[in-house]
């Protein structure tokens, strides 16, 4: 049961980081379907960090370089929707597809060729990184302390703050509720909407470093995050676009997705002898059951999807 | 003068304008993915670009290239099927991400109906799109009564549909029970094959081109008929630009959204029966991640310029530098660099609208131009001739 308790929170941490990202974004007026794409880069950022590490690098170094480049990569890698879908005023959900597209193949090809010119017999695309996930962990009794819990709590309070209580935050909003009453009173609605991505970018690149740490200690990368984002997604607009509610959602998809990891260890459900793949397939159909449930009076913002054009008023 | 018209017209032309589009995409999308190549190893970047741009070409008997060429038409059919499931859904307003999803319900029933039961090809072919069918409506259920966006519905149904698939093929019956694939149709039951009806005869003996090719064809001219020449066509497009509008002239919309889908779902089910009961390779039912067909069709789709007819030659494309990306050497660079340039050439697709409007501005404005340099010399002499 404690094993449940531990994955529950660990996948719910990445599912609030990954659709608070998406929170950000929509509210600022971008719909972010490219945030299993920022996810797998994220991951790929911070894989390749502890990869690459000194193996005798203190556990302090190694926790701050990987957070550090897991989101960075995720930041730059947010760009690509940003200046398409702000500037270029593309279609956001075909540039989110894309996104997802590209990042997995840019993480499989970066991943192989490095394996590759490592040791030519490995054309692998996966990463192991055994030793230096330790340094996240700390032990309280049995349980399995990740510091990324402890991080998803603060940024999820941090959102909440930033969101409701600061100028910046509010202005943000009202670029995704109303663009063109917010650029008469002389918001910037194309540097919000910026700021709204990349934010989304620096919390999706974070979700996936989580992601891949969460329960293993090595990831094939040509798996992608295997619809994570898309989950988180769902998690987003069960919570209504709105902190509190994503952290409670993501508590429930966290535990339908723990459940995968631990039904062998809990007693009635390993005694319903069900196939491992229903256990897989889970999350999966939770999460279009909640939808089409909570999808019909969605308070998504009013102008999201819809690019900003000041000529239009 | 006239020439300078003529030219114009060209640039003015919506076709032209798309193909010009969809090429620059493609040299972009080469481009980088060439750099990528460079920055791996700069000996043999070169050759291996070339190898993923030549594909058949680079076998070395005619024989060898004429048999290359039908592996690739082969994976082409489905993957046109696909393309044409996310076109047609594009142009009714819909993003079908959910293809690859509605692909592996095709696959799953279609080989079930072939394996398990000993069903002939056609028969099967129908039971893969209806399956597909039946997939796609889902979606389309849930966004048109349950307001659920299709490409979040599209993506889980992707995931339940690949485990699905997974626990439905390796049932005794179907899948070989020495390794994780599902039986050989070949052996298993010929009569579930699609007839290859001589065309195998034409690439070198190749038994994996079948009719399936021209049926695939054969579908896009008819998708093409449906959208542009056809009443139901045009109540579908209708739907798709404005759901209201479309609502008060008598339109059912709700009923079209999941009457699209569902099309959509079957054509990309017929998708998967046209690579699967071909025998060019059998389901694995260890596979963790969701077959790559549905996604490469999105990029087919876009560069095909949204066009039934257009997707046929990008789909070719698409499927060629993917097997072409399969032949360079696999000890210096990894294979997914063909994945890489096709999701860069998707991307690039996102930027076609801007890059038209400001093509077309571009016309308008130095036709202004034009015509002011005419009109200037004109008011001069007929000043001079006034002075005179």
């Amino acid at each position: 049961m404690l094993l449940l308790v531990q994955y529950t929170i660990i996948f719910a941490s990445v599912l609030c980081l990954v659709a608070l990202g998406g929170c950000f974004s929509e509210h600022s007026g971008v719909i972010n379907l490219g945030l299993d794409g920022i996810m797998v880069m994220g991951a790929l950022g911070g894989a390749v960090t502890m990869f690459l590490l000194p193996a005798e690098a203190s556990g302090v170094v190694i926790v701050l370089a990987t957070t550090f480049a897991a989101i960075l990569v995720g930041v730059i890698y947010s760009c690509l929707l940003a200046v398409a879908s702000i500037n270029f005023k593309a279609d956001q959900t075909l540039i989110g597809t894309a996104m997802n597209l590209l990042a997995t193949a840019v993480a499989t090809v970066f991943v192989r060729a490095m394996n590759t010119s490592l040791n030519p017999d490995n054309v692998s695309s996966s990463i192991q990184y055994i030793h230096e996930k330790k340094a996240f962990l700390k032990y309280v009794g049995k349980f399995e302390f990740n510091w990324f819990m402890l991080m998803a709590v603060v940024l999820l309070v941090l959102s909440y703050f930033i969101l409701y209580k600061t100028k910046f935050g509010l202005r943000l909003q009202a670029c995704g509720e109303n663009p063109q009453a917010a650029d008469s009173v002389g918001i910037n609605v194309y540097a919000m909407r910026w700021a709204g991505v990349l934010i989304s970018g620096f919390l999706g690149g974070l979700g996936g470093i989580v992601y891949i740490t969460a329960g293993v200690s090595e990831w094939k990368f040509e798996m992608g995050v295997a619809g994570f984002g898309f989950l988180a997604l769902a998690v987003m607009i069960f919570g209504q676009w709105r902190p509190t509610k994503i952290a409670l959602a993501a508590l429930l998809f966290g535990m339908f997705r723990a459940l995968s990891n631990v039904y062998t260890g809990i007693g009635f459900l390993a005694a319903l002898h069900m196939p491992s793949t229903v256990y897989n397939m889970l999350p999966y159909i939770i999460s279009l059951i909640v939808l089409a449930f909570t999808s019909k009076n969605s308070r998504a913002p009013k102008a999201e999807g819809i690019p900003y054009d000041k000529g239009m008023r | 003068m006239n020439e300078r018209v003529e030219k114009k017209n060209i640039l003015k032309n919506p076709s032209f304008q798309a193909i010009l589009t969809s090429l620059v995409c493609i040299v972009f999308g080469l481009f980088i993915g060439y750099i990528v190549l460079l920055i791996i190893n700069p000996a043999g970047a070169g050759e291996a670009i070339k190898t993923i741009l030549l594909n058949f070409l680079s076998r070395s008997s005619s024989a060898a290239q004429m048999k290359a060429l039908g592996n690739t038409l082969a994976k082409t059919a489905p993957l046109l099927m696909c393309a044409l499931s996310i076109c047609f859904c594009y142009k009714v307003g819909l993003f079908n991400i959910g293809a690859a999803g509605q692909y592996e319900a095709g696959a799953c029933f279609g080989l079930y109906a072939a394996l398990a039961w000993n069903m002939p090809w056609y028969v099967c072919l129908l039971i893969a799109a209806l399956a597909g069918a039946v997939v796609g409506a889902i979606s389309g259920a849930l966004k048109a009564y349950r307001n659920v966006n299709e490409v979040i519905s599209g993506i889980m149904l992707n995931w339940i549909m690949l485990y699905l698939t997974n626990m439905m093929l390796s049932k005794k019956e179907v899948k070989d029970p020495a390794s994780p694939y599902t039986l050989k149709l070949s052996s298993a039951n010929a009569d579930g094959l699609i007839p290859t009806a001589g065309l195998n005869e034409l690439f070198s003996n190749n038994k994996t081109v079948t009719l399936a090719i021209p049926l695939a064809v054969l579908f896009a001219v008819l998708i093409w008929v449906i959208l542009s020449k056809t009443k139901f066509g045009y109540e579908l497009k209708a739907t798709g630009y404005n759901k209201e509008a479309a609502m008060y002239s008598g339109m059912k919309e709700k009923q079209n959204i999941i009457v699209t889908l569902a099309i959509g779902g079957a054509l990309a089910g017929i998708g998967a029966a046209f690579l699967f009961l071909t025998g060019y390779q059998e389901w694995s039912t260890t596979q963790t991640s969701v077959p790559g067909m549905g996604f490469n069709g999105i990029a087919a789709t876009f560069l095909g310029g949204l066009h039934p007819i257009g997707t046929i030659f990008a789909s070719f494309f698409i499927q060629s530098i993917t097997d072409g990306g399969a032949l360079i050497n696999k000890s210096i660079y990894p294979s997914q660099i063909s994945d890489l340039i096709s999701s860069i050439i998707i991307y690039l697709c996102g930027f076609v609208l801007f890059f038209k409007f400001a093509l077309n501005n571009w016309i308008d404005r130095s036709a202004k131009r034009e015509k002011a340099k005419a009109k200037d010399p004109e008011p001069a002499k007929a000043a001079e001739g006034g002075d005179k």
